[in-house]
């Protein structure tokens, strides 16, 4: 079966600087992928590539045997792909409700279809229910990231991008984030995890890409990337260093 | 107190044609960050619209139906035919300059600028032109000691259905809370599924359709109406939303009623010839002490 969403040979600009240089990764239907990378390894670029929001140089993104190179972004999302940006992104003054309604955008003729979605949101995210009409701007961070995932589900997306979804989290809401992600995972939702957690997002994936330089230096299922020293050295604290000699 | 009190009232009257064209400015500004000159223009154009309209169109409407229906078609004909300019100004002169930044934008406004005030002159010729005198009865209203017209009423009652109507619509509707979705943020707005285009079409129909109608009471107000005075109303409507805080609505709709009251307050109380003197040295106090406007940006913002 062919993958749900699939890049190929993924080549990205931005002026004459290579950011991408020839990038192949695929996500199934019904899977959690991670793609781990440094600073600046080019994750982000990569999602926005998928949403239209970047220009493609060179190669192909697939979804459901659809070409999107060239859609704009609004089309895509109509197509059911949604990101969740690094930086939350939530519109500080609107409310969280109205946000909530912004990431139904697509769907405002279904009404029902809405209230459903609605329904999941705040079920994941009681908080968000809480505090519907308060201003999304004077939310906590970690309340922000909860209204940035919430809003990029209420499109009923058949994938979701999310983008370091645990940055700046205290550990707690860390680990909730993680559980929240396999849960919507379970619900049906295919999930492309960019992540700097590279020990939690290997947790909740199946399978995951290392970004260096603007290719993948490494592949395959979250466990033997976990047990990979030249990872574990790079992405997981260094637990490779203390078994040098010294 | 009568004089003070009829200057509000004729403060307020050419506040709302400030207003109605200020929100022009501030809709393109709030989604483009682009200081659209042309809009001035598309004022005079909507009065020279509605001038050809009462004169010629729709003299027999008039005349059979009363002085209401011409007014009413000639309202509605201005105004959807600067919308159409308005979104034809949009395609040609900014659409293709977006991409180059700011400055090119900025200049391509003048020329468009120049460019309608030129088409209006060659239309319409370079004199002075006249609305029909008596269009609406000339009726008074006496409230006590003051005084006010039946056409001060109707603009001041429709200005207020305007904007309350533009209010409605950008505040209440899911269509309103992604124009200032795509306002505040134009790559997320995007990623919700929000076509930019149609947020353009948006803000370049109804924009310029205030300003046509604020042109045609402007028309039936004074009477006279000149191909250059889209400069005039246009630099004051621009101040007024500076005033209020560009990008704001209910800052562009404060800040010309509270201009058009201060320069009728300025003209009683100080010296007609000085009032614009007066207006921007308000302004200037305001720049001071509130760079961003009266109702500048909510600040509710983590950075
Ligand atoms: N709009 C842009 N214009 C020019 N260069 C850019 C732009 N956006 C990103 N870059 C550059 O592209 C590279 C990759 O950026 P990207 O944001 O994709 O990295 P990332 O892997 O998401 O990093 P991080 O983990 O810090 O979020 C960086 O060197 C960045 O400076
Ligand atoms: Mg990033």
């Amino acid at each position: 079966m062919a993958p749900l969403l699939s890049m190929e040979n993924l080549v990205i600009a931005y002026g004459a600087r290579e950011v991408l240089k020839g990038i192949s990764l695929s996500l199934d239907e019904g899977e959690i992928v991670t793609v781990l990378g440094a600073n600046g390894a080019g994750k982000s670029t990569l999602l926005q590539a998928v949403c239209g929001l970047v220009g493609i140089a060179q190669g192909t993104v697939t979804y459901a045997g659809e070409r999107l190179n060239n859609m704009k972004a609004y089309e895509i999302v109509l197509r059911g792909i949604s990101l969740s940006p690094e930086g939350r992104r939530v519109f500080p003054t609107h409310t969280v409700e109205e946000n909530l309604m912004l990431g139904a955008f697509t769907r405002r003729k279904h009404t029902g279809e809405i209230a459903a979605a609605r329904e999941r949101v705040h079920a994941l995210f009681p908080i968000l229910k809480e505090r519907g009409r308060q201003l999304a701007g004077t939310l906590s961070g970690g309340e922000q990231q909860m209204l940035a995932i919430g809003r990029a589900l209420m499109s009923s997306p058949r994938v979701l991008l999310l983008d370091e979804p645990s940055l700046g989290l205290a550990p707690i809401l860390v680990k909730q984030i993680f559980d929240i992600i396999r849960e919507i995972n379970k619900q049906g939702v295919s999930i492309l995890l960019v992540e700097q957690n590279a020990h939690r997002a290997l947790g909740v994936a199946g399978r995951g890409y290392v970004l260096e330089n603007g290719r993948i230096a490494a592949e395959g299922p979250a466990a033997e990337l976990k047990s990979d020293e030249k990872i574990q050295e790079a992405y997981l604290g260094g637990a490779a260093l203390k078994k040098r000699p010294s | 107190m009568q004089l003070l009190l009829e200057q509000l009232i004729n403060g307020l009257t050419i506040g709302s044609f400030y207003a109605l064209i200020a929100l022009g400015y501030s809709m393109v500004y709030g989604v483009l960050k682009l200081i659209n000159f042309a809009h001035g223009d598309f004022f005079t154009m909507g009065s020279y619209i509605g001038y050809t309209m009462l004169v010629f169109g729709i003299a027999a409407a008039t005349a059979q139906f009363g002085p209401w229906t011409g007014m009413m078609v000639a309202l509605v004909v201005s105004a959807l035919g600067i919308a159409l300019v308005g979104i034809l100004v949009e395609r040609s002169a900014y659409r293709p300059v977006y991409r180059a930044g700011r400055l090119p934008a900025v200049v391509s406004a003048l020329g468009a600028s120049i460019f309608l005030q030129n088409t209006i002159m060659v239309i319409w010729g370079p004199r002075y032109q006249a609305y029909p005198a008596e269009l609406i009865p000339a009726m008074r209203f006496q409230f006590g000691q003051i005084s006010i017209t039946l056409l001060q009423v109707i603009i001041l009652a429709l200005s207020f259905i305007l904007m309350a109507a533009l209010y409605t619509i950008v505040q209440k509707t899911a269509f309103g809370s992604a124009v200032r979705a795509t306002a505040h943020d134009r790559n997320t707005a995007a990623l919700m599924g929000i076509n930019f285009n149609r947020v353009i079409l948006f803000i370049f129909t109804l924009g310029p359709a205030l300003g046509a109608m604020a042109g045609v009471m402007v028309g039936m107000y004074y009477r006279q109406i000149s191909f250059t005075m889209g400069w005039n109303y246009g630099l004051k409507a621009f101040t007024a939303t500076i005033l209020g805080g560009i990008g704001n609505l209910p800052g562009a709709m404060f800040g010309g009623l509270i201009l058009g009251v201060l320069e009728m307050l300025g003209a009683a109380y100080i010296s007609a010839a000085w009032k614009d003197v007066f207006v921007f040295l308000i302004l200037i106090l305001v720049l001071i002490f509130r760079p961003t406007g009266l109702f500048g940006e909510k600040t509710a913002e983590k950075v």
